[in-house]
């Protein structure tokens, strides 16, 4: 769809706004639980409804994980911020003013390092702030009475809420789209977030406009375009996709320049695959910010910005790193696992730590347990097979008492029963076999096939696999590498003899 | 500074207040009044003067993260104009 | 005993604790009273004798069985309608929350409760607390006892009016630029604004929410020190309260203070206060020097500019704070169908439903408020207007502590005029502002101050003295004030109402 534009014909400008909630118990200002899902207008109090004389008084807890965010993004933790209400009318902002962050947000600048492609060196996206704000409700068309009405929910009022503001560093949809996974996989592993976008505690708008070079060597810019209503990643990237199109024809048509159209707002209409016109809002420029009288500022000194940094723990990056480093996962490795999430990460550490076996483990994560964990939709901690009993399993393995299929068929029974690794082979009937005899096993049937035995001889090693197959007919639990073994070891020992 | 018959009708706006014909202008002159009333504070020198948006040198407050009971959904919108028993209503809100 | 109404509330509560009387028969005597004069004055919004007597009955029988009594003892308190209750409406004295029905306390509430006050009713104020006169009333005018063609000042108009006509004993009203004290003054009773933060302002309907504060209103200094001793202390659902002890304020007035230094502002002789009040309040200082204090002359070289200061801040955070009367939640809303038919082509239905609901629920004096509160914070006046203001305030603050270093308390007039008639200023929005000039610095800069009467004018209309303390000097606000009472019998008189 874009055959008639040419890279060198522009340069794709873009620039997030991402919000995202806060992983507390209660909402910002308020006892009310910051729970998605409830029956509408059952998670409201008289603070968060807004009533006369209600005040609001800021959740410890929220300050706490948005300072950790900022410091996860490497941006500045401010020594003194301060809250400010943004004034707006909307039937979701019961009190008719947002409480916001203006001028003084807790966090400024930091960035977040975007690998696009694989094996291409990473990106660096900056961030121009951070600030902590209240969420709105929701607001929904009613369709009962003609479409003449709309409702409004305000469980979700006084959520906390993150603002990201990215610098308009990004130079394509497939970076913002990365930058976006990135940053999503960082707010979950830093326990700030769920980050779900179809619950709404994800949402983003992106910023876009093209730079051209004017007939001069100056640098043309077009009108900067907002674009809104975007619910998935592929979302973000398809819409921006369509409105880069959308904006070169529009500059080819009109050669209107950033600065001579007021800023547009656009929605993304994804079962049409492109963005339309919103109806702006009445003077939505003019938010009156002032300082919240109610609200005090927070101040925080260097110790108290150095322990919280403490507290950050480790994060994807170095994560990544450590296990191509100590583990020598390749890195397509490390990127799988890491990207599963913190919980699988430590779930593979503690299981690699225990075997000895990095690799083996990577493996039985990235096949048996990660289908396993799709099949069922659970999470590696609902997962049965909890990693001391993972560590017991390979265990086996690595010490040929379990043949790998065999050990796969062990791990699928415990999945299914919950039960131990021992209770399992029991029930399987699974016994360790004595070598003693399995020798005993492995003669008799050298002795009851001379056919074998002579191909064997002749030079056709691959006879000895139907004195497996036999084996594994008497005895199931047979080690068939174990079998092959012996048997050689007996048929050469028979011809030594003759 | 002089206030327009716009620069109320702007402000009005702003504040979500309807106001007709003979309402405009007496705000007009109420508005001029106060304005030309309060601008007497142009004559204070302010330089270097830290704005004081409190009275209290108050910082760090905050409440646990704990859950307290919400109202009963009956009870939230017991004083609401218009609700269905489960949301608030209001006219359609357009353009979104 | 001529008539419990005639006592004051500590001797009230003497007769109380020593069984001379019962909370039931206190509680009726001001009942009766009520119903005899309030038809003239129209102090109260709202009663709630049964209620009130049920209380009583539950504080006598409490005592009688030798329980423990709270500290107000079963005495009745007159509760400013500006305070959310759970029972009955909680108006502000407008239109728009005729029907609102607060589900929850103010902590005052909560706190007049735990001490076993009896509260009697709601009384009248200036809508949201807007007006020095009390007529700006969406429920009719409150009069003065002592001339029931003047006005009894605001906001806190019925709260003055309860008591100076011995309708109630005790009464709370709200300072947001001396809308107790200067009602006080016009009525001949105690009034204080304590220090900002001292009392919690969680559930008082917010004016201007960096000066608002509540505040006793009573017979007495001794009075005042019993009520804010119940009303004060830490609340953790106010985040500009402060956290520190609450001192045994009448215990603090048995130590007579023995040498103290009072500062009287040059400036105020600029703003050439009425000759009988300048005479007034000339025999207090001779009744203090008396006594043993020192008069000094003090300078407030910004008091000029306190008046336009408060009248930029107090309606630009009166803009966003009454924001939250949209109609969607609580409140007036205008009839839709009228509304709908009214829509011009592409007027929004829901814009409209916010314009009419306000217009029509909100009095001339409010919109004029929010109109120039909305200007002062909007796009290109905010830094010349509201940023200003915050400016000068700080200076205001400076000019207090400067003054506050050289001595003990300010003393001055409360008012510059005696109680106005009835209608005299209700078109002139500026004279009625400059009923604050004397009480908005306390407010703009956060120390204590109150109102206690030291005179009449020939009309027989009462004389105001204000004193000022730095902030959390009560204790001090109190002796000097009760030493004065001790000394003085103007606080005892009453008006005739028949
Ligand atoms: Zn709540």
């Amino acid at each position: 769809m874009n055959a008639t534009v040419t890279d060198a014909a522009y340069t794709t400008i873009i620039g997030l706004e991402v919000h995202t909630q806060l992983l507390t118990k209660s909402k910002l200002f308020c006892g009310c639980a910051n729970r998605f899902g409830e029956e509408p207008n059952t998670l409201t109090c008289p603070v968060c409804i807004g009533m006369p004389g209600v005040m609001p008084v800021m959740n410890r807890e929220a300050f706490r994980l948005a300072v950790r965010t900022g410091l996860a993004l490497q941006g500045k933790i401010a020594s003194f911020c301060k809250w400010d209400r943004k004034n707006y009318y909307y039937p979701d902002l019961p009190k008719g003013y947002q409480i916001s962050q203006f001028d003084l947000p807790f966090c400024e600048g930091g960035h977040l390092e975007v690998e696009v492609e694989e094996g291409q060196a990473p990106s660096k996206v900056r961030l121009h702030r951070i600030h902590l704000e209240e969420d709105a409700g929701k607001s929904m068309h009613d369709e009962s009475m003609g479409g003449r009405d709309s409702l409004v929910d305000l469980n979700r009022t006084g959520v906390p809420l993150l603002e990201i503001v990215t610098e308009p560093d990004i130079r394509s949809p497939e970076e913002a789209k990365a930058f976006l996974t990135e940053l999503k996989l960082l707010l979950v592993y830093l326990g700030v977030s769920d980050c779900n976008m179809q619950e709404g505690s994800l949402r983003v708008d992106a910023n876009v406009n093209l730079h051209l070079p004017g007939e001069s060597g100056e640098t043309i810019a077009t009108p900067i375009v907002e674009i809104k209503n975007m619910n998935s990643f592929r979302a973000v990237e398809r819409a921006l996709h369509h409105e880069v199109v959308r904006q070169w024809e529009e500059w080819q048509a009109t050669g209107k320049k950033k600065g001579e159209v007021p800023k547009q707002t656009r929605g993304w209409n994804d079962e049409a695959g492109e963005t339309f016109a919103q109806r702006e809002k009445e003077e939505s420029s003019d938010y009156r910010y002032f300082p919240e009288p109610d609200l005090v500022p927070v101040t925080m000194t260097a110790e108290q910005i150095a322990t919280a940094e403490a507290e950050v723990g480790e994060l994807p990056q170095a994560l990544r790193t450590r296990l191509q480093s100590e583990y020598e996962l390749s890195a397509y490795d490390a990127d799988v696992l890491v990207n599963q999430g913190k919980a699988l990460v430590r779930y593979y550490l503690e299981v690699a730590d225990a075997c000895g076996d990095a690799k083996l483990v990577s493996n039985w994560l990235q096949q048996d347990i990660m289908r396993t964990l799709k099949e069922r939709n659970i999470t590696i901690e609902e997962l049965p097979v909890s990693a001391p009993m993972l560590t017991e399993l390979l265990k086996k393995v690595q010490s040929n008492e379990l043949p790998r299929a065999r050990a796969r068929d062990v791990f699928a029974q415990m999945v299914e029963t919950e039960a131990s690794l021992e209770e399992t082979m029991d029930a399987m009937g699974i016994k360790q076999v004595d070598a003693g005899a399995l020798r005993e096993l492995c003669q008799s049937l050298v002795d009851a096939n001379p056919r074998i035995v002579e191909d064997v001889k002749g030079g056709k090693q691959q006879a000895v696999g139907a004195l497996i197959g036999q084996a594994k007919k008497k005895d199931p639990n047979v080690n068939p590498g174990e079998v092959r073994k012996i048997c050689l070891e007996l048929i050469q020992a028979m011809g030594e003899d003759s | 500074m002089e206030l327009s018959r716009d620069d109320i009708a702007k402000v009005a706006l702003l504040s979500r207040l309807q106001l007709n014909d003979e309402e405009l202008d007496a705000m007009q002159s109420d508005l001029q009044n106060m304005v030309n009333f309060v601008e007497q504070l142009g004559e204070v020198d302010t330089d270097g003067v830290e704005p004081m948006a409190h009275a209290v040198e108050l910082h760090n407050i905050f409440r646990e993260d704990k859950i307290a009971p919400s109202l009963p959904r009956e009870e939230a919108l017991a004083n609401a104009p218009d609700e269905d028993g489960e949301f608030y209503r209001v006219p359609a809100v357009l353009g979104d | 005993m001529s008539s419990w109404i005639d006592l004051s509330a500590n001797e009230l509560l003497s007769q109380l604790e020593a069984g001379q009387v019962t909370s039931q028969e206190v509680v009726t005597a001001f009942l009766d009273r009520i119903h005899q004069v309030d038809p003239k004055v129209h102090a109260f919004l709202n009663l709630f004798a049964e209620e009130a007597l049920q209380k009583a009955s539950v504080v006598d029988e409490r005592r009688k069985n030798g329980e423990k009594v709270g500290l107000l003892g079963g005495l009745p308190v007159a509760v400013k309608d500006v305070l959310c209750m759970k029972i009955g409406a909680t108006t502000a004295g407008s239109k728009m929350l005729e029907r609102f029905h607060s589900p929850y306390n103010a902590t005052v509430i909560e706190k007049l409760e735990q001490a076993d006050g009896i509260i009697l009713g709601k009384t009248n104020m200036d809508e949201f607390a807007m007006g020095s006169s009390t007529e700006n009333s969406a429920y009719n005018g409150t009069a003065n006892p002592w001339d029931l063609e003047r006005v009894p000042g605001g906001s806190s108009g019925g709260a003055a009016a309860c008591v100076a006509s011995q309708m109630a004993p005790l009464s709370l009203g709200t300072d947001t630029g001396g809308s107790i004290r200067q009602p006080a003054a016009f009525c001949g009773i105690t009034g204080v604004k304590p220090t900002y933060g001292r009392v919690s302002r969680f559930g008082m309907i917010a004016f201007a929410s960096s000066l608002d504060q509540i505040g006793p209103m009573t017979n007495s200094v001794e009075d005042a020190a019993l009520l804010l001793e119940v009303i004060a202390g830490h609340d953790p659902s106010d985040a500009t309260s402060l956290d520190r002890p609450v001192p045994n304020y009448r215990e603090a007035l048995k130590e007579p203070l023995k040498s103290f230094k009072l500062g009287l502002p040059k400036e105020i002789a600029d703003f050439n206060p009425d000759p009988e009040i300048q005479k007034a309040v000339e025999a207090a200082l001779e009744v203090y020097r008396e006594t043993g204090a020192t008069i000094e002359e003090i300078s407030l070289p910004n008091l000029k500019y306190a008046v336009p200061t408060y009248y930029v801040i107090a309606p630009s955070e009166a803009s966003s704070n009454l924001a939250r009367y949209d109609s969607v939640h609580y409140g007036y809303r205008t009839d839709r169908k009228a509304m709908m038919a009214g829509l011009e082509e592409g007027d929004s239905p829901l814009v409209q439903m916010y314009s009419q609901s306000r217009a029509e629920g909100f009095g001339p004096e409010v919109k004029r408020r929010i109109m120039l509160g909305t200007f002062a914070l909007s796009k290109g006046y905010y830094d010349a207007y509201y940023l200003k203001a915050l400016k000068v305030r700080r200076l205001i603050r400076q000019d207090f502590d400067r003054a506050f270093e050289q001595v003990d308390a300010i003393i001055g007039p409360c008012t510059p005029k005696p109680a106005f008639k009835i209608g005299e200023k209700v078109s002139d929005p500026i004279s009625m502002y400059l009923e604050d000039l004397f009480t908005v610095g306390a407010n703009l800069s956060g120390n204590a101050a109150m109102s206690i009467p030291c005179g009449f004018t020939s009309e027989n209309l009462p004389i105001g003295l204000q004193l000022q303390v730095p902030a959390l000097e009560e204790e001090r606000l109190f002796r000097i004030g009760h030493l004065y009472q001790q000394v003085t019998d103007w606080h005892q008189r009453r008006p005739s109402l028949g």
